[in-house]
């Protein structure tokens, strides 16, 4: 069956919350119903008949066309099915996922994948600053599923992680892994100064090494770990560069001890 | 007992006996499948009866490195019991005493059943507060240090109440070395079949027993199959038979536990009655206790 297509008629002149287009909250809706929901984030009434031009069909499958990165919450709350958006997006894409998939064919903004519990999320450009962080107030940042990033990441990616993988083929900015509980984070390029930056317990694999390490993790030497083959069998499935990352020996850190000192970094011997 | 002749063997008109049991499964992978092989020997060593080792167990069967959840070696053990808690008891005390013992091994899951049984669950407490959680594809697993490393133990395996143990073979020849010849033929041809496990030593077990004793036991050896008393008691066997040899079967399922003994006796009449077994019959109790029967009329060739 066709997907339902929202191809943009205009960039907006304020940020939209496209929280509504997800799935479980279009399922009932025909594409008349669909164009007069409610985007606006402002005073002034915007609903997806003004933004976009609605092509009816599946709502289990949804694509985005022309997208811009004025267009927020993509993916907020999705439980089920897939949503394709071409182009940019802008903040907390895929916030509170449960389910489901999510593709970016562009770039990501801040907060993407924020508090996501499950699902998958790929975006094929670079993310933003605290890629799966806690929103102000929040004790957690993501929780589970798993989200790949082709390009670059900004500053503290996996921020406060409590669960699920996050590949990055690109670069990381500085301290990615800031504050992680647990779950696992993979950078296939080289990660920014202070990896793992207050990190209680997790796993964080930098493949290309890291500008500046916290004299905080220490090193427990090289390892060819069968934890990591695990990792690598499962990342394959999402990223083979990052799976390729994984097979060789690579020497474990640990830390970081200014805190809790359960985490682990783990970075070539080269 | 009426019988049937099938290419110069005595099949007897009789059927197996055999029991609902618990069952379990884990796949044990090390670094060479030498390693794999020895935690899994050590492991279903002392399984051969509930009746005196807690539970039942064996090797299923080698795995590829294709096949095994971290790409190495590994070997797939089947652990049989009467009750889930028991079950329990022998699957954490066997992983822990034989497996995490071995150099290199992992133990993964190797059972999707309706409920679970602890393993890595339960062993992590050995890691003293350093063992680390990991959940991959919808999987948890324990990384716990040891001194070679890490062990690396799934969360937790499958169990299932529908398995089935008890099928039997009782394989008669004229001496010893030709019944053994037919219980070794048997054997190979059930070692191929999934999901069953012939617990006694080489799959064979040469002192069958019966329900009760003249004195405090809860069993004792079944005197009509003892060539030596033929002449004292209510033998079973008549004046060609020399030797009898058993083998049980336990499958986690009904028709696991019907192929093996389907596959058995193939072999045996395969191999024929000049070098091999002149008669074969099956261990029942009168058909009054076990909900299983599998009759040899029904799985011959």
């Amino acid at each position: 069956m066709k997907p339902l297509v929202l191809t943009m008629r205009a960039i907006p002149d304020e940020r939209l919350d496209l929280s509504p287009l997800v799935p479980h909250r279009l399922s009932g809706k025909t594409a008349s119903e669909i164009a007069k929901l409610d985007l606006q984030t402002g005073r002034q009434r915007i609903t997806v008949g003004d933004i976009f031009r609605v092509r009816g069909g599946d709502v289990q499958s949804v694509r985005l066309e022309g997208a811009t990165d004025r267009l927020d919450q993509i993916g907020q709350d999705m439980a089920g099915g897939e949503i394709v958006v071409d182009g940019d997006v802008g903040n907390q894409a895929g916030r509170s996922m449960t389910g489901g998939r999510l593709v970016i064919n562009g770039n990501a903004g801040r907060w993407a994948a924020s508090g996501m519990r499950g699902g998958q999320m790929e975006i094929t450009g670079a993310a933003g600053d605290l890629l799966g962080g806690p929103l102000a107030g929040e004790v957690a940042g993501m929780r589970g599923g798993v989200v790949v990033v082709r390009g670059d990441v900004g500053e503290r990616a996996g921020d406060r992680l409590r669960r699920g993988t996050i590949v990055v083929e690109g670069r990381a900015g500085a301290r990615a892994g800031s504050c992680m509980i647990a779950g696992t984070l993979i950078v296939r390029r080289a990660a920014g100064p202070l990896p793992g930056y207050l990190m209680r317990r997790g796993t964080v694999v930098l493949a290309g090494g890291c500008d500046e390490l916290s004299p905080t993790f220490l090193d427990c030497g090289v390892h060819d770990l069968v934890a990591l083959r695990l990792m690598a069998a499962f990342v394959k499935g999402h990223s083979a560069p990052a799976a390729s990352a994984l097979r060789a020996p690579l020497r474990r850190l640990a830390g970081d001890m200014a805190v809790l000192g359960k985490g682990e970094i783990f970075c070539s011997d080269e | 007992m009426r019988e049937m002749i099938v290419k110069g063997i005595r099949i007897d008109d009789t059927f197996a006996e055999a029991f609902n049991m618990r069952a379990t499964a884990v796949i044990i992978t090390a670094d060479s499948a030498h390693w794999a092989r020895q935690a899994a020997v050590t492991m279903t060593g002392f399984g051969t009866s509930v009746i005196g080792c807690g539970c039942e167990a064996g090797i299923d069967g080698e795995l590829s490195p294709r096949e095994t959840p971290d790409r190495r070696p590994g070997i797939r053990v089947l652990l049989f019991a009467v009750s889930t808690s028991e079950l329990q008891r022998q699957l954490q005390n066997r992983v822990a005493q034989c497996v995490l013992t071995t150099p290199g091994s992992a133990c993964y899951a190797g059972l999707e059943g309706e409920e679970a049984l602890k393993l890595g669950n339960a062993l992590r407490f050995f890691g003293d507060g350093w063992q680390i959680s990991k959940r991959f594809a919808g999987k948890h697993y324990w990384r716990v240090p040891v001194m070679d490393g890490e062990f690396v133990c799934e969360a937790a395996t499958g169990l299932t109440k529908g398995a089935v143990g008890g099928g039997n073979l009782l394989i008669m020849g004229r001496e010893p070395r030709m019944t053994l010849a037919a219980a070794e033929a048997a054997v190979d041809a059930i070692d191929a079949v999934p999901d069953v496990i012939m617990p006694f030593p080489g799959g064979i077990v040469r002192s069958g027993s019966k329900v009760g004793s003249k004195y405090k036991a809860s069993a004792s050896t079944n005197e009509a199959y003892c060539p030596t008393l033929r002449g004292a008691v209510k033998s079973a066997l008549g004046p060609e038979i020399g030797s009898v040899l058993e083998i049980v079967i336990d499958g986690l399922t009904s028709t696991a536990v019907a192929a093996a003994m389907r596959a058995g006796l193939a072999a045996m009449i395969k191999l024929g009655p000049k070098q091999g077994a002149v008669r074969i019959g099956a261990g029942n109790y009168g058909g009054k206790l076990g909900p299983h029967h599998f009759h040899l009329k029904d799985l011959l060739p």
